[in-house]
């Protein structure tokens, strides 16, 4: 059974003001998502609906046609989240990080934290203390998190946020392996993707409102 | 199982890392205890009776003033999202936060209670009862002090608020505590209030983590 996530009829209101409304949409096996709009539009209040953390006001979500609210355990170990913070421990290592990150995901180990550093371009900062390392090299060890669970959804928030050009560059190769090799990912990025090879579908948010 | 020893192994790490706070709530018990016999009165008679009322408030006063970091950092920087995303039974980490807790402030504070029942003057043979419902009752101090964290960690000042919540439900705990030590003092038997405690205790360790991490969800939404 391949796996797929459909959205239905989300809606989601901010202070009585409809954010976002009649929201569908369904991404596969081997397909983007890239969310667009304006600062203010909801995008990261999209990205936290969907993966369970905000109930929206109303609409269902369904991986691989069950109800997420309902079942959580198979959505869970299959979705991996990077949000805006980057859900690093100031005071551990990275590798302390990620090793903690995949005791919690109950999943198979796809790559040991020091292979996924070494992936995302941080060979050599295995030990050293994270509140030490630049925003961006923070921002490595939280995608870093992402290889080293077998999961098949990754929802980004803004991955890109302080990583370098050339960084951007690996990510992006990143991305685009994960969906060839069957994955899903959904994003928010201001900066203009190069994912020419791979099936990018586009949602702009705030254009009615 | 691997999940809960992983989280307690990481708070214990960072506790580690920054002993300096932990020193905090374990200093404000042992100054708040210590300063009786100077303003109140350095006869042994008077302290005595006080005794164990002194420092079950003072082990009451240390939790609440340390509780609220069991989720702040978590909350901040995002790592708690990551907790709650976990497919890990989530009443299982939450226990695993509120054990690290517990083992960094609670029981520190019963380890220095006999250095204090001593400067108090209490008899002897209460002490061993003192340190029994202390071993009861912070647990549940911090369990329940954790509900009351997950709810208002969400609120910008959620201080005032977290205290108004959580000390009505300390207030009993308080009381047998202290009374418990009273009793033995006048020869009564204690085992009401020791059973009463441990229920407690047991209450809590089964729906307290619960609770936790329903009121977390709420919070970071």
């Amino acid at each position: 059974m391949t796996a797929y996530l459909v959205a239905k009829d989300l809606e989601y209101l901010r202070n009585d003001r409809v954010l976002f409304g009649d929201l569908n949409f369904e991404i596969r096996a081997g397909e983007a998502l890239q969310i667009e709009g304006r600062n203010g539009s909801g995008k990261t209040t999209l990205l936290r609906i969907l993966c369970g953390l905000i109930n929206a006001d109303s609409g269902q979500i369904f991986w691989s046609g069950q109800d997420i609210q309902k079942q959580r355990y198979d959505y869970s170990i299959n979705m991996a989240y990077v949000g805006h913070h980057d859900g690093l421990k100031g005071d551990c290592t990275p590798i302390e990080n990620l090793n903690l990150s995949h005791a919690l995901s109950a999943a198979e180990r796809k790559l040991s934290a020091h292979e996924a550093l070494e992936q995302v371009g941080l060979k050599g900062f295995d030990h050293q203390i994270c509140r030490t390392l630049s925003a961006g090299q923070r921002r490595r060890v939280a995608l870093a998190r992402l290889l080293i669970s077998p999961s098949k959804l990754w929802i980004l928030d803004e991955p890109f946020t302080a990583i370098d050009k050339s960084g951007i560059g690996e990510l992006e190769n990143m991305i685009s392996d994960h969906v060839k090799t069957g994955g899903m990912v959904i994003l928010t990025s201001h900066h203009d993707m190069n994912l020419t090879e791979i099936d990018t579908e586009r949602l702009v948010l705030g254009q009615n409102s | 199982m691997k999940a809960f020893l992983a989280l307690l192994k990481r708070d214990l790490l960072l506790a580690y890392r920054n002993r300096g706070e932990l020193a905090n709530s374990m200093l404000f018990f042992i100054i708040v205890v210590s300063l009786f016999p100077l303003a109140v009165s350095p006869e042994s008679e008077k302290l005595s009776i006080m005794a164990a009322g002194v420092i079950w408030v003072a082990a009451l006063l240390a939790t609440l003033l340390s509780i609220e970091r069991i989720f702040r950092s978590d909350f901040d920087d995002g790592t708690l999202e990551q907790i709650l995303l976990s497919p890990q039974p989530m009443p299982i980490l939450m226990l695993a936060k509120v054990t690290a807790h517990w083992l960094v402030t609670g029981l520190p504070l019963i380890l220095v209670t006999p250095l204090l029942a001593m400067l108090m003057h209490l008899p002897m043979e209460a002490l061993g009862v003192l340190m029994l419902t202390l071993l009861l009752g912070t647990p549940v101090l911090s369990l329940v002090g954790a509900i009351g964290v997950a709810l208002t960690i969400g609120l910008r000042r959620g201080g005032m608020l977290l205290t108004l919540l959580v000390l009505p439900l300390y207030t009993p705990i308080l009381i047998f505590g202290a009374n418990a030590v009273q009793s033995t003092m006048i020869g009564l038997s204690v085992s009401g209030q020791l059973h009463l405690m441990a229920a407690i205790l047991v209450l809590a360790l089964t729906l307290a983590p619960l609770a936790i991490g329903a009121a977390l969800r709420i919070s970071v939404s």
